[in-house]
Protein backbone atom coordinates (compact mmCIF):
# COMPACT_ATOMS: atom_id res chain seq x y z
CA UNK A 1 0.00 0.00 0.00
CA UNK A 2 0.96 3.61 -0.36
CA UNK A 3 0.51 5.72 2.74
CA UNK A 4 -0.59 9.36 2.64
CA UNK A 5 1.70 10.54 5.44
CA UNK A 6 4.45 8.64 7.28
CA UNK A 7 5.85 10.32 10.40
CA UNK A 8 9.44 9.38 11.37
CA UNK A 9 9.45 9.52 15.17
CA UNK A 10 6.75 9.01 17.82
CA UNK A 11 7.77 11.74 20.27
CA UNK A 12 5.80 14.92 20.95
CA UNK A 13 6.46 16.36 17.47
CA UNK A 14 5.56 13.16 15.62
CA UNK A 15 2.40 12.59 17.64
CA UNK A 16 1.09 16.14 17.14
CA UNK A 17 1.93 16.11 13.41
CA UNK A 18 0.27 12.71 12.85
CA UNK A 19 -2.85 13.76 14.76
CA UNK A 20 -3.18 17.00 12.79
CA UNK A 21 -2.56 15.34 9.40
CA UNK A 22 -5.25 12.76 10.14
CA UNK A 23 -7.75 15.37 11.40
CA UNK A 24 -7.08 17.53 8.35
CA UNK A 25 -8.05 14.75 5.94
CA UNK A 26 -5.04 12.48 5.36
CA UNK A 27 -6.47 8.93 5.44
CA UNK A 28 -3.52 6.60 5.81
CA UNK A 29 -1.14 7.98 8.38
CA UNK A 30 1.64 5.89 9.98
CA UNK A 31 4.09 6.61 12.81
CA UNK A 32 7.49 4.85 12.86
CA UNK A 33 9.21 4.85 16.28
CA UNK A 34 12.55 3.30 17.25
CA UNK A 35 11.82 3.04 21.00
CA UNK A 36 9.63 0.40 22.64
CA UNK A 37 6.79 2.87 23.19
CA UNK A 38 5.39 6.19 21.92
CA UNK A 39 6.02 9.49 23.74
CA UNK A 40 9.74 9.99 23.09
CA UNK A 41 11.85 11.87 25.59
CA UNK A 42 8.75 12.96 27.56
CA UNK A 43 8.62 9.50 29.13
CA UNK A 44 11.79 10.19 31.11
CA UNK A 45 10.91 13.83 31.90
CA UNK A 46 8.86 12.97 34.98
CA UNK A 47 9.03 16.55 36.36
CA UNK A 48 6.14 18.98 36.08
CA UNK A 49 5.91 22.21 34.11
CA UNK A 50 4.73 20.90 30.74
CA UNK A 51 1.55 22.07 29.05
CA UNK A 52 1.13 25.53 30.62
CA UNK A 53 0.57 27.02 27.14
CA UNK A 54 -1.22 24.08 25.46
CA UNK A 55 -3.53 22.85 28.23
CA UNK A 56 -3.39 25.73 30.74
CA UNK A 57 -2.32 23.33 33.44
CA UNK A 58 0.94 21.99 34.77
CA UNK A 59 1.58 18.41 33.65
CA UNK A 60 4.52 16.03 33.96
CA UNK A 61 6.19 14.75 30.78
CA UNK A 62 4.47 11.34 30.76
CA UNK A 63 1.08 12.99 31.32
CA UNK A 64 1.66 15.41 28.44
CA UNK A 65 2.71 12.54 26.16
CA UNK A 66 -0.27 10.43 27.16
CA UNK A 67 -2.72 13.13 26.05
CA UNK A 68 -1.29 13.03 22.52
CA UNK A 69 -0.92 9.24 22.45
CA UNK A 70 -4.60 9.00 23.39
CA UNK A 71 -5.57 11.30 20.51
CA UNK A 72 -3.49 9.28 18.05
CA UNK A 73 -5.07 6.00 19.23
CA UNK A 74 -8.60 7.44 19.13
CA UNK A 75 -8.00 8.50 15.53
CA UNK A 76 -6.85 4.94 14.78
CA UNK A 77 -3.38 5.98 13.63
CA UNK A 78 -1.20 2.84 13.28
CA UNK A 79 2.40 2.79 14.46
CA UNK A 80 5.50 0.60 14.34
CA UNK A 81 7.59 0.36 17.54
CA UNK A 82 11.21 -0.84 17.91
CA UNK A 83 11.64 0.15 14.28
CA UNK A 84 14.69 1.98 12.99
CA UNK A 85 14.49 4.13 9.88
CA UNK A 86 17.60 3.57 7.76
CA UNK A 87 16.96 5.78 4.78
CA UNK A 88 14.47 8.04 3.04
CA UNK A 89 14.52 8.06 -0.76
CA UNK A 90 12.63 10.69 -2.73
CA UNK A 91 11.32 9.33 -6.05
CA UNK A 92 9.22 12.42 -6.75
CA UNK A 93 5.54 11.73 -6.04
CA UNK A 94 6.24 8.58 -4.01
CA UNK A 95 8.86 8.39 -1.29
CA UNK A 96 10.39 5.12 -0.11
CA UNK A 97 11.37 4.64 3.54
CA UNK A 98 13.77 1.83 4.37
CA UNK A 99 13.26 0.46 7.88
CA UNK A 100 14.35 -2.47 10.01
CA UNK A 101 12.90 -4.20 13.07
CA UNK A 102 13.07 -7.57 14.84
CA UNK A 103 9.68 -8.80 13.72
CA UNK A 104 9.73 -8.01 9.99
CA UNK A 105 13.45 -7.66 9.40
CA UNK A 106 14.19 -5.23 6.61
CA UNK A 107 11.27 -3.66 4.76
CA UNK A 108 10.28 -0.64 2.70
CA UNK A 109 7.32 1.66 3.20
CA UNK A 110 5.91 3.82 0.38
CA UNK A 111 4.23 7.14 1.04
CA UNK A 112 3.16 10.38 -0.63
CA UNK A 113 4.31 12.64 2.21
CA UNK A 114 6.79 12.35 5.07
CA UNK A 115 7.12 14.31 8.32
CA UNK A 116 10.60 14.24 9.89
CA UNK A 117 10.38 14.31 13.70
CA UNK A 118 13.55 12.57 14.85
CA UNK A 119 14.31 15.08 17.60
CA UNK A 120 17.84 15.60 18.83
CA UNK A 121 20.76 13.97 20.64
CA UNK A 122 22.86 15.21 23.52
CA UNK A 123 26.39 16.51 23.01
CA UNK A 124 28.82 14.15 24.73
CA UNK A 125 32.15 14.51 26.54
CA UNK A 126 33.87 13.56 23.27
CA UNK A 127 32.13 16.42 21.49
CA UNK A 128 33.45 19.03 23.93
CA UNK A 129 36.89 17.48 24.49
CA UNK A 130 37.47 17.73 28.25
CA UNK A 131 41.13 16.90 29.09
CA UNK A 132 41.88 14.09 31.49
CA UNK A 133 40.95 10.42 31.89
CA UNK A 134 37.89 8.57 30.68
CA UNK A 135 36.64 6.78 33.79
CA UNK A 136 33.17 5.37 34.51
CA UNK A 137 30.88 7.93 36.10
CA UNK A 138 30.67 10.48 33.28
CA UNK A 139 27.16 10.65 31.79
CA UNK A 140 25.12 12.99 29.67
CA UNK A 141 22.35 14.43 31.83
CA UNK A 142 19.63 12.80 29.72
CA UNK A 143 21.21 9.35 30.07
CA UNK A 144 21.31 9.75 33.86
CA UNK A 145 17.68 10.92 33.72
CA UNK A 146 16.64 7.75 31.91
CA UNK A 147 18.62 5.54 34.31
CA UNK A 148 17.01 7.07 37.41
CA UNK A 149 13.47 7.75 36.21
CA UNK A 150 12.83 4.71 34.02
CA UNK A 151 15.38 1.98 34.75
CA UNK A 152 15.70 2.58 38.48
CA UNK A 153 19.50 2.93 38.67
CA UNK A 154 21.26 5.66 40.65
CA UNK A 155 24.42 6.76 38.77
CA UNK A 156 26.30 8.02 41.84
CA UNK A 157 26.31 9.94 45.11
CA UNK A 158 28.73 12.89 44.79
CA UNK A 159 27.84 14.87 41.71
CA UNK A 160 29.20 17.75 39.62
CA UNK A 161 27.24 19.00 36.62
CA UNK A 162 28.84 20.73 33.64
CA UNK A 163 26.52 22.97 31.67
CA UNK A 164 23.39 24.71 32.88
CA UNK A 165 20.99 23.53 30.19
CA UNK A 166 17.52 22.65 31.44
CA UNK A 167 18.18 18.90 31.64
CA UNK A 168 21.26 19.54 33.81
CA UNK A 169 19.26 21.77 36.16
CA UNK A 170 16.39 19.28 36.39
CA UNK A 171 18.87 16.49 37.14
CA UNK A 172 20.56 18.54 39.88
CA UNK A 173 17.23 18.57 41.72
CA UNK A 174 16.34 14.99 40.86
CA UNK A 175 19.62 13.58 42.16
CA UNK A 176 19.35 15.71 45.30
CA UNK A 177 15.86 14.35 45.98
CA UNK A 178 17.16 10.78 45.61
CA UNK A 179 19.86 11.42 48.20
CA UNK A 180 22.89 12.50 46.16
CA UNK A 181 25.06 15.48 47.05
CA UNK A 182 25.19 17.84 44.07
CA UNK A 183 28.27 19.97 44.68
CA UNK A 184 28.12 22.45 41.82
CA UNK A 185 26.75 23.28 38.40
CA UNK A 186 29.48 24.83 36.22
CA UNK A 187 28.56 26.99 33.23
CA UNK A 188 31.13 28.18 30.69
CA UNK A 189 29.11 31.25 29.69
CA UNK A 190 28.48 34.24 31.97
CA UNK A 191 24.75 33.42 31.83
CA UNK A 192 22.76 30.22 32.25
CA UNK A 193 21.41 28.27 29.29
CA UNK A 194 18.44 27.12 31.33
CA UNK A 195 15.06 28.69 32.04
CA UNK A 196 14.93 31.09 35.03
CA UNK A 197 12.18 28.95 36.55
CA UNK A 198 14.50 25.92 36.56
CA UNK A 199 17.42 27.80 38.13
CA UNK A 200 15.20 28.92 40.99
CA UNK A 201 13.28 25.68 41.57
CA UNK A 202 16.14 23.24 40.92
CA UNK A 203 19.23 25.03 42.26
CA UNK A 204 18.19 27.88 44.60
CA UNK A 205 15.64 25.68 46.41
CA UNK A 206 18.40 23.22 47.36
CA UNK A 207 21.28 25.71 47.77
CA UNK A 208 23.21 24.17 44.86
CA UNK A 209 25.84 26.66 43.68
CA UNK A 210 25.76 27.79 40.02
CA UNK A 211 29.30 28.70 38.98
CA UNK A 212 28.98 30.96 35.93
CA UNK A 213 32.06 31.48 33.70
CA UNK A 214 33.52 28.19 34.99
CA UNK A 215 34.55 25.06 33.17
CA UNK A 216 36.11 21.67 33.88
CA UNK A 217 39.80 21.53 32.94
CA UNK A 218 40.60 17.96 34.00
CA UNK A 219 38.81 14.67 34.72
CA UNK A 220 40.53 12.58 37.42
CA UNK A 221 40.28 8.83 38.07
CA UNK A 222 41.31 5.87 35.93
CA UNK A 223 38.54 3.30 36.59
CA UNK A 224 35.89 5.33 38.37
CA UNK A 225 35.67 9.12 38.39
CA UNK A 226 37.44 10.53 41.48
CA UNK A 227 37.10 14.26 40.93
CA UNK A 228 37.23 17.17 38.53
CA UNK A 229 39.34 20.30 38.33
CA UNK A 230 37.20 23.38 37.84
CA UNK A 231 38.54 26.77 36.73
CA UNK A 232 37.14 30.21 36.05
CA UNK A 233 37.29 31.42 32.43
CA UNK A 234 38.00 34.90 31.05
CA UNK A 235 35.81 36.75 28.56
CA UNK A 236 37.38 34.76 25.72
CA UNK A 237 36.34 31.56 27.56
CA UNK A 238 39.98 30.59 28.36
CA UNK A 239 40.71 29.17 31.84
CA UNK A 240 42.34 31.76 34.14
CA UNK A 241 45.57 30.39 35.72
CA UNK A 242 45.42 30.20 39.51
CA UNK A 243 41.64 29.83 39.71
CA UNK A 244 41.79 26.00 39.70
CA UNK A 245 39.76 24.15 42.29
CA UNK A 246 39.66 20.36 42.78
CA UNK A 247 36.21 18.96 43.53
CA UNK A 248 36.04 15.29 44.56
CA UNK A 249 33.06 13.50 42.97
CA UNK A 250 32.03 10.08 41.62
CA UNK A 251 29.64 11.36 38.97
CA UNK A 252 29.85 14.04 36.29
CA UNK A 253 26.75 14.95 34.32
CA UNK A 254 27.04 16.87 31.06
CA UNK A 255 24.31 19.24 29.97
CA UNK A 256 26.19 20.96 27.19
CA UNK A 257 23.73 21.24 24.36
CA UNK A 258 21.61 19.26 21.95
CA UNK A 259 22.21 18.43 18.30
CA UNK A 260 19.26 17.90 15.92
CA UNK A 261 19.43 14.36 14.56
CA UNK A 262 19.45 14.85 10.79
CA UNK A 263 21.32 11.93 9.18
CA UNK A 264 18.17 10.87 7.32
CA UNK A 265 17.49 14.48 6.30
CA UNK A 266 21.00 14.98 4.89
CA UNK A 267 21.02 11.62 3.07
CA UNK A 268 17.73 12.57 1.42
CA UNK A 269 19.44 15.64 -0.07
CA UNK A 270 17.28 18.10 1.88
CA UNK A 271 18.69 21.63 2.16
CA UNK A 272 20.08 22.33 5.64
CA UNK A 273 20.54 25.52 7.66
CA UNK A 274 23.97 25.78 9.31
CA UNK A 275 22.61 28.07 12.03
CA UNK A 276 20.01 25.61 13.35
CA UNK A 277 21.68 22.33 12.19
CA UNK A 278 18.20 21.49 10.95
CA UNK A 279 16.50 21.56 7.56
CA UNK A 280 15.46 24.85 5.94
CA UNK A 281 11.67 24.99 6.35
CA UNK A 282 8.72 27.09 5.25
CA UNK A 283 5.68 28.40 7.13
CA UNK A 284 4.05 24.93 7.12
CA UNK A 285 7.42 23.30 7.79
CA UNK A 286 7.86 22.10 4.21
CA UNK A 287 11.51 21.28 3.38
CA UNK A 288 13.33 21.76 0.06
CA UNK A 289 12.05 18.33 -1.12
CA UNK A 290 8.33 18.59 -2.05
CA UNK A 291 6.24 16.35 0.21
CA UNK A 292 8.81 16.18 3.01
CA UNK A 293 8.05 18.19 6.14
CA UNK A 294 9.93 18.57 9.44
CA UNK A 295 9.06 19.86 12.92
CA UNK A 296 10.15 19.85 16.54
CA UNK A 297 13.72 19.53 17.79
CA UNK A 298 14.94 18.09 14.48
CA UNK A 299 14.36 21.57 12.98
CA UNK A 300 15.65 23.66 15.91
CA UNK A 301 16.03 22.95 19.62
CA UNK A 302 12.96 24.19 21.51
CA UNK A 303 12.88 25.03 25.22
CA UNK A 304 9.19 24.20 25.76
CA UNK A 305 7.34 21.16 24.43
CA UNK A 306 4.27 23.37 24.02
CA UNK A 307 6.00 25.15 21.14
CA UNK A 308 7.00 21.79 19.63
CA UNK A 309 3.32 20.82 19.58
CA UNK A 310 2.36 24.20 18.07
CA UNK A 311 4.96 23.84 15.31
CA UNK A 312 4.01 20.21 14.63
CA UNK A 313 0.38 21.14 13.97
CA UNK A 314 1.70 23.31 11.13
CA UNK A 315 3.72 20.39 9.67
CA UNK A 316 0.77 17.98 9.97
CA UNK A 317 -1.49 20.47 8.22
CA UNK A 318 1.15 21.09 5.55
CA UNK A 319 1.45 17.36 4.84
CA UNK A 320 -2.31 16.89 4.48
CA UNK A 321 -2.60 19.99 2.25
CA UNK A 322 0.24 18.62 0.10
CA UNK A 323 -1.43 15.27 -0.57
CA UNK A 324 -4.70 17.10 -1.37
CA UNK A 325 -2.81 19.27 -3.86
CA UNK A 326 -3.61 22.45 -1.92
CA UNK A 327 -0.09 23.47 -0.93
CA UNK A 328 1.36 26.42 -2.80
CA UNK A 329 5.06 26.08 -3.51
CA UNK A 330 5.89 29.67 -4.47
CA UNK A 331 7.93 31.29 -1.70
CA UNK A 332 7.11 34.96 -1.12
CA UNK A 333 9.65 35.79 1.57
CA UNK A 334 12.89 34.50 2.98
CA UNK A 335 13.97 35.32 6.55
CA UNK A 336 17.37 36.19 7.95
CA UNK A 337 19.00 36.90 11.29
CA UNK A 338 20.51 40.37 11.74
CA UNK A 339 22.42 41.82 14.72
CA UNK A 340 21.85 39.98 18.00
CA UNK A 341 19.78 37.14 16.52
CA UNK A 342 21.25 33.63 16.11
CA UNK A 343 18.67 32.07 13.80
CA UNK A 344 15.11 32.42 12.55
CA UNK A 345 12.58 29.63 11.78
CA UNK A 346 10.83 29.42 9.32
CA UNK A 347 13.47 30.40 6.79
CA UNK A 348 10.85 30.86 4.03
CA UNK A 349 7.22 31.97 3.78
CA UNK A 350 4.76 31.15 0.98
CA UNK A 351 2.00 33.70 1.63
CA UNK A 352 -0.77 31.71 -0.12
CA UNK A 353 -0.51 29.02 2.58
CA UNK A 354 -0.83 31.49 5.48
CA UNK A 355 -4.11 31.75 7.40
CA UNK A 356 -3.93 34.80 9.66
CA UNK A 357 -0.48 35.11 11.18
CA UNK A 358 3.02 33.72 10.81
CA UNK A 359 4.90 32.89 14.01
CA UNK A 360 8.66 33.35 13.70
CA UNK A 361 10.78 31.52 16.27
CA UNK A 362 14.26 32.87 16.99
CA UNK A 363 17.01 32.97 19.60
CA UNK A 364 19.13 35.91 20.68
CA UNK A 365 22.92 35.49 20.85
CA UNK A 366 23.42 37.03 24.30
CA UNK A 367 21.50 38.58 27.21
CA UNK A 368 19.85 41.91 26.31
CA UNK A 369 17.96 44.28 28.60
CA UNK A 370 15.41 46.92 27.52
CA UNK A 371 15.81 46.14 23.82
CA UNK A 372 13.30 45.27 21.13
CA UNK A 373 13.35 42.83 18.22
CA UNK A 374 12.49 44.66 14.98
CA UNK A 375 11.43 43.03 11.71
CA UNK A 376 12.38 44.79 8.47
CA UNK A 377 11.65 44.22 4.80
CA UNK A 378 14.29 46.26 3.00
CA UNK A 379 14.52 49.50 5.03
CA UNK A 380 10.92 49.32 6.08
CA UNK A 381 10.16 48.47 9.72
CA UNK A 382 7.15 46.11 9.61
CA UNK A 383 6.78 44.89 13.21
CA UNK A 384 8.32 45.23 16.67
CA UNK A 385 8.40 42.79 19.58
CA UNK A 386 9.09 44.34 22.98
CA UNK A 387 10.77 42.30 25.72
CA UNK A 388 12.12 43.64 28.98
CA UNK A 389 14.78 40.99 28.89
CA UNK A 390 15.99 38.77 26.06
CA UNK A 391 17.81 35.56 27.05
CA UNK A 392 19.48 32.99 24.78
CA UNK A 393 17.74 30.29 26.85
CA UNK A 394 14.25 31.59 26.06
CA UNK A 395 13.07 31.31 22.47
CA UNK A 396 11.49 34.49 21.08
CA UNK A 397 8.04 33.92 19.64
CA UNK A 398 7.36 36.73 17.13
CA UNK A 399 3.91 36.77 15.50
CA UNK A 400 3.33 38.93 12.41
CA UNK A 401 -0.15 39.35 10.91
CA UNK A 402 -0.75 38.20 7.33
CA UNK A 403 -2.24 41.64 6.50
CA UNK A 404 1.01 43.34 7.46
CA UNK A 405 3.17 40.96 5.39
CA UNK A 406 0.74 41.18 2.45
CA UNK A 407 1.68 44.86 1.94
CA UNK A 408 4.94 43.65 0.40
CA UNK A 409 5.15 41.62 -2.82
CA UNK A 410 8.29 39.69 -1.85
CA UNK A 411 11.69 40.13 -0.23
CA UNK A 412 13.76 39.24 2.79
CA UNK A 413 12.42 39.65 6.33
CA UNK A 414 15.30 40.62 8.60
CA UNK A 415 15.12 40.37 12.39
CA UNK A 416 17.45 42.52 14.51
CA UNK A 417 17.86 43.44 18.18
CA UNK A 418 17.77 47.24 18.58
CA UNK A 419 17.27 49.97 21.16
CA UNK A 420 13.66 50.67 22.00
CA UNK A 421 12.43 53.95 20.48
CA UNK A 422 11.95 56.59 23.13
CA UNK B 1 14.38 38.83 58.18
CA UNK B 2 15.65 39.82 54.75
CA UNK B 3 15.78 37.56 51.73
CA UNK B 4 17.01 37.84 48.14
CA UNK B 5 15.04 35.92 45.53
CA UNK B 6 14.55 35.62 41.79
CA UNK B 7 10.96 36.04 40.66
CA UNK B 8 9.70 33.20 38.42
CA UNK B 9 6.26 34.59 37.55
CA UNK B 10 7.51 35.52 34.05
CA UNK B 11 10.78 35.12 32.10
CA UNK B 12 12.17 38.54 33.14
CA UNK B 13 13.33 37.06 36.46
CA UNK B 14 13.47 40.24 38.58
CA UNK B 15 15.92 40.14 41.50
CA UNK B 16 13.75 40.99 44.48
CA UNK B 17 14.52 41.75 48.10
CA UNK B 18 11.88 40.81 50.65
CA UNK B 19 12.00 42.20 54.18
CA UNK B 20 9.70 41.33 57.04
CA UNK B 21 8.56 44.41 58.94
CA UNK B 22 7.83 44.65 62.65
CA UNK B 23 4.07 44.36 62.08
CA UNK B 24 4.48 41.03 60.23
CA UNK B 25 3.88 42.44 56.75
CA UNK B 26 6.49 42.34 53.99
CA UNK B 27 8.36 44.98 52.04
CA UNK B 28 9.22 43.87 48.51
CA UNK B 29 11.65 45.80 46.31
CA UNK B 30 13.24 45.08 42.93
CA UNK B 31 10.03 43.86 41.28
CA UNK B 32 8.79 45.48 38.07
CA UNK B 33 5.15 44.41 38.23
CA UNK B 34 2.57 43.78 40.92
CA UNK B 35 2.69 40.01 40.53
CA UNK B 36 6.20 40.00 42.02
CA UNK B 37 5.31 40.91 45.60
CA UNK B 38 2.48 38.36 45.61
CA UNK B 39 4.93 35.59 44.66
CA UNK B 40 7.53 36.89 47.14
CA UNK B 41 5.12 36.94 50.09
CA UNK B 42 3.87 33.42 49.29
CA UNK B 43 7.49 32.23 49.17
CA UNK B 44 8.15 33.82 52.59
CA UNK B 45 4.99 32.67 54.35
CA UNK B 46 4.13 29.30 52.83
CA UNK B 47 6.38 28.07 50.02
CA UNK B 48 5.02 24.90 48.40
CA UNK B 49 6.15 22.57 45.61
CA UNK B 50 4.73 19.64 43.66
CA UNK B 51 7.09 16.67 44.08
CA UNK B 52 7.48 14.51 40.97
CA UNK B 53 9.40 11.28 41.60
CA UNK B 54 9.09 7.50 41.05
CA UNK B 55 8.05 4.38 42.96
CA UNK B 56 9.00 0.73 42.41
CA UNK B 57 6.52 -1.11 40.16
CA UNK B 58 6.39 -4.88 39.68
CA UNK B 59 5.24 -6.87 36.62
CA UNK B 60 5.42 -3.87 34.29
CA UNK B 61 7.51 -3.05 31.19
CA UNK B 62 9.76 -0.88 33.38
CA UNK B 63 10.86 -1.18 37.04
CA UNK B 64 9.83 2.41 37.96
CA UNK B 65 6.50 4.24 37.80
CA UNK B 66 6.49 8.07 37.71
CA UNK B 67 4.30 9.70 40.38
CA UNK B 68 3.66 13.18 41.79
CA UNK B 69 1.98 14.80 44.75
CA UNK B 70 -1.53 15.68 43.54
CA UNK B 71 -1.14 19.15 45.11
CA UNK B 72 1.90 21.22 46.11
CA UNK B 73 3.24 20.28 49.55
CA UNK B 74 5.11 22.54 52.00
CA UNK B 75 8.74 22.97 50.93
CA UNK B 76 10.03 21.97 54.36
CA UNK B 77 8.38 18.53 54.03
CA UNK B 78 10.07 17.57 50.73
CA UNK B 79 12.72 15.18 52.08
CA UNK B 80 10.34 13.58 54.56
CA UNK B 81 7.95 13.04 51.65
CA UNK B 82 10.69 11.47 49.50
CA UNK B 83 11.49 9.03 52.31
CA UNK B 84 7.85 7.96 52.58
CA UNK B 85 7.41 7.66 48.80
CA UNK B 86 10.60 5.61 48.40
CA UNK B 87 9.23 2.94 50.77
CA UNK B 88 6.32 2.18 48.45
CA UNK B 89 6.19 -0.50 45.78
CA UNK B 90 3.12 -1.45 43.78
CA UNK B 91 1.95 -3.91 41.13
CA UNK B 92 0.96 -3.22 37.52
CA UNK B 93 -1.45 -2.41 35.96
CA UNK B 94 -1.72 1.27 36.91
CA UNK B 95 -3.54 4.13 35.22
CA UNK B 96 -2.65 7.82 35.16
CA UNK B 97 -4.19 9.51 38.20
CA UNK B 98 -4.48 6.31 40.29
CA UNK B 99 -3.74 6.99 43.96
CA UNK B 100 -0.41 5.41 44.95
CA UNK B 101 -0.25 6.83 48.50
CA UNK B 102 -3.34 8.13 50.28
CA UNK B 103 -2.86 11.20 52.52
CA UNK B 104 0.93 11.57 52.35
CA UNK B 105 2.42 12.35 55.83
CA UNK B 106 -1.06 13.31 57.02
CA UNK B 107 -0.97 16.40 54.80
CA UNK B 108 -4.29 15.53 53.21
CA UNK B 109 -2.55 15.26 49.83
CA UNK B 110 -2.34 12.05 47.76
CA UNK B 111 0.53 10.79 45.64
CA UNK B 112 -0.79 9.82 42.19
CA UNK B 113 0.55 7.93 39.19
CA UNK B 114 1.53 10.09 36.20
CA UNK B 115 1.42 7.37 33.57
CA UNK B 116 -0.40 4.27 32.55
CA UNK B 117 1.56 1.02 32.80
CA UNK B 118 0.12 -2.29 31.72
CA UNK B 119 0.85 -5.64 33.30
CA UNK B 120 3.38 -7.72 31.40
Amino acid sequence: MIYDVVVLGGGPAGLAAAVEAKKDGANDVLIVERDRELGGILNQCIHNGFGLHTFNEELTGPEYAERYIKQALELGIPYYLNTMVLDLIDNGEIKTIHVINEENGYMTIETKAVVLTMGCRERTSGAIGIPGYRPAGVFTAGTAQRFINMEGYMPGKEVVILGSGDIGLIMARRMTLEGANVKAVCELMPYSNGLVRNIVQCLDDYDIPLKLSHTITFIHGKDRLEGVTVAQVDDRLKPIPGTDEYIPCDTLLLSVGLIPENEITRNAGIEMDRRTNGPVVGELRQTSVPGVFACGNVVHVHDLVDFVSEESVLAGKGASMYIKGQLDSENTFTTTNGDGIGYVVPQQVAMKNVDETVTFYMRVRQVFKDKVVNAYIGDQLIATKKEKKLLPAEMVNFKIAKDELAKYPSGEIRFVVEDAKK
Amino acid sequence: MKKEMTCIVCPIGCQMTVEEKADGTYDVTGNTCKRGPKYAVAEMTNPTRVIPTTVVIRNAMLPRLPVKTAEPIPKGKIFEAMEAINKVSIDAPVKTGDVVIKDLLGLGIDVVSTRTMDKC
